[in-house]
């Protein structure tokens, strides 16, 4: 569904991806784990259009997103959940869901999507009109998860949806990339926590300082012994 | 989404005010020559300052250069005269179409800027024009500016009665624009570009149309200022402080992303310039103390004298509450 055929991408003369290549196929949960600093983030900033990789490039569905400007990628079915919520504080909670289904096709089911999101974080249907900024860190997450789902995506990018959430909210997160998956959405997922991201991740590739270093299952990978030591700490 | 009480309340707010300025020349006591001719400012400075709240307050995009439209607007109305003996008023419908053109090329060179550097490259291009129009003397005149010959009215009223119908459209435009979807769309472009741009708006378009719009009612604005004062020159026109800076206090002054803070803030600044001007010693400083009133504000009412309205109520009755945010 998605393919990356070995990118690099630099900020200014700095290279930050070496020859970066990996594939998501339909209906699976990816998950692309990493230290800080190892290109996660300029990964997905890459796939979803806001970098241009200086050399490679980046298939959806056959389609080259590395030639397309970014706001038509989503056009094509693939939403991003951006690393720290990134919401528009100053508009309601309503008004950034909305905000997420912007395409015709989306906007014809708005109504309806709306209600599947509410009926998934009731938290959110609460707090419709209150602005997204006064939401705690856990409901601001689930607004950033909501507003990706209102358009109605083939594929959704979460770039490090855990960040800065007390643990019982992570592990819900986990819970709502479970349900994503039910709902036959193909899942490409970022995380510096690897243990939970290997739990429910179908494959997972390892970043080291902008190189792929390893790939595997999730369940191979949380045996591996360079990855126990580097990652989990065991 | 307002309510239906709100939609209405709204509208018979601005009704009001419309209908209190339009008797205005009638009333004794406010219709001399010079009492008008602070409203006729006031009026104008409101236009500049709605103008650039769409593309500043709204859609985050802080220009320091908006004399380049003000500008690119009186000149064509003063080479429209000087060259082909037109009356200067066609440079409110030919300063439009010249202004797009003048917008989309600074657009073109400047959008790609953000934030900071945005506000650079505005400043930039006003200062460009500026030093463009004092050298191109085949066609500006240079330093020496361009006078009309004669001002099509001696008396204030009529002048008055064209910028308060500027006014009006400008708000009408503004409005419309602003609880449109557009608005939406401005507004997401500030508070974060990149996360709008992912959910599939092409922000360079919408900050284009901010843009251009923006530029167009200031340089309506300055067509309509040949008209009226007669004389313009690249100093007065292209003025960096005197119409960019201004143009930014007036918001800030007013209220920035109010819809009533840029009429406010020409209100309190056209005031203010008067009586400072006035006073013995320091009236030559009248810039300096701008610049002071400038940080006051930013510090104090960072919202505007609208926008943070409740919070100055409360802090002249006594501070019996907490100061809080402002509502807008």
């Amino acid at each position: 569904m998605l393919k990356v055929n070995g990118i690099d991408v630099f900020y200014g003369d700095v290279q930050v991806l070496w020859d970066v290549s990996f594939h998501v196929g339909e209906g699976e949960v990816v998950a692309l784990i990493g230290a800080n600093g190892a290109g996660k983030s300029t990964t997905l900033r890459t796939i979803s259009g806001l970098l241009r990789p200086r050399k490679g490039t980046v298939e959806f569905l056959g389609e080259r997103l590395d030639q397309i400007p970014p706001y038509r990628i989503i056009e094509l079915g693939l939403a991003h959940v951006p690393e720290a919520r990134r919401l528009f504080p100053e508009m309601t909670v309503e008004e950034n869901l909305e905000m997420g289904a912007l395409k015709p096709a989306a906007k014809a089911r708005r109504a309806e999507s709306l209600e599947r999101v509410y009926a998934r974080f009731p938290r959110l249907k609460e707090r419709r009109r209150q602005l997204a900024g006064t939401l705690s860190g856990g409901e601001q997450q689930m607004l950033a998860i909501g507003r990706g789902l209102m358009s109605l995506p083939r594929m959704i990018l979460f770039d490090e949806p855990s960040l800065g959430l007390a643990p019982l909210l992570v592990e819900e997160v986990f819970n709502v990339v479970n349900d994503i998956r039910r709902d036959g959405v193909t899942v490409l997922i970022v995380e510096q926590n690897v243990r939970q991201t290997l739990a429910v991740a179908d494959r997972a590739y390892v970043l080291e300082t902008g190189r792929i270093v390893r790939e595997g299952t999730g369940s191979e990978l949380l045996d591996d012994e360079e990855v126990r030591k580097a990652y989990l700490g065991v | 989404m307002a309510s239906a009480a709100q939609t209405l309340g709204r509208y018979r707010t601005a009704a009001a005010v419309v209908g209190a300025l339009a008797v205005i020349p009638l009333v004794p006591g406010l219709n001399s020559s010079y009492v008008l001719h602070m409203f006729i400012l006031m009026l104008m400075w409101s236009v500049i300052g709605m103008a650039w709240n769409l593309l500043g307050g709204y859609c985050g995009q802080v220009s320091f250069g908006h004399a380049a439209f003000f500008g690119l607007g009186a000149y064509t109305g003063g080479i429209l005269y000087y060259h082909l003996g037109w009356s200067a008023w066609w440079g409110l419908p030919v300063g439009m179409v010249v202004v797009t053109l003048g917008a989309l090329g600074v657009g073109y060179i400047c959008l790609r800027l953000r934030g900071p550097y945005f506000a650079l490259g505005t400043l930039a291009m006003g200062e460009v024009l500026r030093v463009t129009a004092e050298n191109l003397e085949w066609l500006t005149e240079g330093t020496r500016g361009i006078m009309l010959e004669t001002r099509t009215w001696v008396a204030k009223e009529p002048f008055y009665y064209v910028i308060l119908a500027i006014a009006v459209a400008s708000f009408a435009v503004l409005e419309v624009m602003v609880r449109s979807k557009w608005g939406y769309y401005f507004v997401a472009i500030r508070e974060d570009q990149d996360a709008a741009e992912s959910l599939g708006i092409d922000t360079t378009l919408y900050k284009t149309i901010a843009l251009v719009v923006s530029a167009v009612l200031t340089g309506v604005a300055g067509a309509f200022y040949t008209c009226y004062m007669g004389y313009i020159d690249p100093e007065i026109v292209f003025a960096l402080h005197d119409v960019s800076i201004v143009t930014i206090m007036v918001v800030m002054v007013g209220g920035v992303a109010t819809r009533w803070g840029p009429l406010v803030g020409a209100v309190i600044m056209i005031l203010l310039s008067e009586v400072v001007r006035t006073l013995p010693y320091i009236g030559r400083a009248h810039q300096t103390l701008f610049g002071i009133l400038l940080i006051v504000i930013i510090i104090f009412l960072p919202n505007g004298v609208v926008g943070d309205f409740r919070k100055m109520i409360r802090f002249f009755l006594g501070r019996s509450k907490p100061a809080g945010a402002g509502g807008v």
